[in-house]
């Protein structure tokens, strides 16, 4: 079916700063639709000020010129609002073997307590042994970690 | 009026994501320097937000004029136009004054958000549940902040006791309506800032204990005869548009 050929089509779009994970991996890829000639895509940000949404709409419009479908519409929402939640196994699986922690899947961003908003271990050693060392990393998306025991410092994908 | 009323949460998000990008580059500490990028970050990002909503409504009440874009809003309108609360306009200080800034701001866009949730307006509704996820991060950020700089060493706590000084007479705009406030209000889609005081004191009393700083305490003596809100703005305004809008005021329609 046409839809399925442009979603596979759409596996190539990488997200700009994370190279290892497709706008479907990491779940801002929402929707596609046709309807007559028009691909109407539908995308939602991960973070309101996120400066790879332009790059990534970008691509998918040159991806899918490239591939016939010239008359592409993009839509982009804010509800329902992105959660890390919606990366898919194979995405976790990559950002592992990328060096980037995955997001903790219990889900629990909230104000109080140290909660469980933090990576399980290392993603190079597998430690469990690791500290915050900052909230902030290199993008909206990532915490700054370190590990203990093989002392490397290490990106976490927060719980968002 | 509702359009004002956006313009109100778009100004306050994009002065404050202006003043927290003056950091950048200028951190106490790389790591640091890069949490006050982000957060500025997400804060204009919540500013576009919330100015495509506002072109859209003013877009839909004058069909005949040329459309208005977000840029306009943005890059267009002079310091009175601006509406702003006085509090996130004020300088960076040093560090201790933009973590309390931020701090009590956040708290504050926590339950603004918080309230839009259920807005009549979808696209406010919208806005408010992407963002209060960014803005619930902010908190426990400068909340952090606040108490190791309080808890900290005599210097640092010396330097919160400035900080709140210097903000403590800007907090009680943020709880007096404007007029747009008001009407946004009974009609369902928009907050009374003055309903959401006494949960804005609560915790930020809270985390000022643990950072034995002194608690907050509304007095009237002590509020300031600004109101931005009303575009009544400090003199710090003007010099921050005078910089974020000087490439599109010299160079109109500008692009790179």
């Amino acid at each position: 079916m046409e839809k399925e050929k442009i979603i596979s089509i759409l596996e190539a779009v990488m997200d700009p700063e994370i190279p290892v994970l497709s706008i479907a991996d990491l779940g801002i890829l929402r929707e596609v639709e046709i309807s007559g000639n028009d691909i109407i895509i539908t995308v939602t940000p991960t973070y309101s000020g996120c400066p790879a949404m332009e790059v990534i709409r970008q691509e998918i419009r040159e991806l899918l010129s490239d591939n016939g479908y010239p008359n592409v519409k993009i839509n982009q929402v804010l509800s329902p609002a992105w959660t890390s939640e919606w990366m898919s196994a194979s995405g976790r699986e990559k950002l592992e073997a990328y060096g980037i922690a995955a997001p903790a899947t219990t889900h629990s961003c909230t104000l109080d307590g140290p909660g469980t908003d933090r990576p399980d271990h290392c993603p190079l050693c597998r430690s469990r042994n690791i500290e915050l060392i900052s909230r902030f990393g290199s993008t909206s998306c990532k915490a700054l970690y370190r590990c203990l025991d093989c002392l490397e410092p290490f990106d976490y994908f927060k719980c968002h | 009026m509702f359009s004002a009323y956006l313009l109100h949460l778009a100004d306050n998000a994009l002065i404050l994501g202006h003043r927290n990008s003056e950091w950048t580059g200028h951190g106490p500490v790389l790591e640091q320097d890069i949490a006050l990028s982000n957060i500025a970050l997400d804060l204009i990002g919540q500013s576009r937000n919330l100015y495509q909503l506002a072109a859209d409504q003013l877009n839909a009440g004058s069909p005949a004029r040329k459309p208005v874009t977000e840029d306009d809003l943005a890059y267009l309108r002079d310091a009175t136009a601006f509406k702003n609360v006085v509090l996130v306009e004020q300088p960076n200080g040093d560090w201790a004054q933009t973590i309390l800034r931020q701090f009590y701001f956040s708290q504050f866009q926590l339950l603004q958000y918080g309230a839009l949730l259920k807005s009549k307006e979808p696209g406010l509704a919208a806005i408010s549940e992407k963002s209060i996820k960014e803005t619930r991060y902010h908190v426990k950020w400068s909340s952090e902040w606040v108490c190791r700089l309080g808890d900290g060493t005599a210097e640092s706590h010396s330097r919160m006791l400035n900080a709140l000084e210097t903000l403590n007479p800007l907090v009680p705009e943020l709880f007096t309506a404007a007029d747009y406030e008001l009407s946004s209000a009974s009609g369902g889609r928009g907050v009374d800032p003055a309903d959401l005081k006494e949960n804005w004191l609560k915790p930020v009393n809270r985390i000022l204990e643990a950072a034995t700083l002194p608690l907050y305490i509304f007095e009237n003596k002590k509020r300031s005869v600004l109101s931005g809100k009303n575009g009544f703005h400090s003199e710090h305004l003007g010099y921050i548009l005078a910089e974020m809008q000087f490439l599109q005021r010299a160079y109109p329609g500008c692009t790179w």
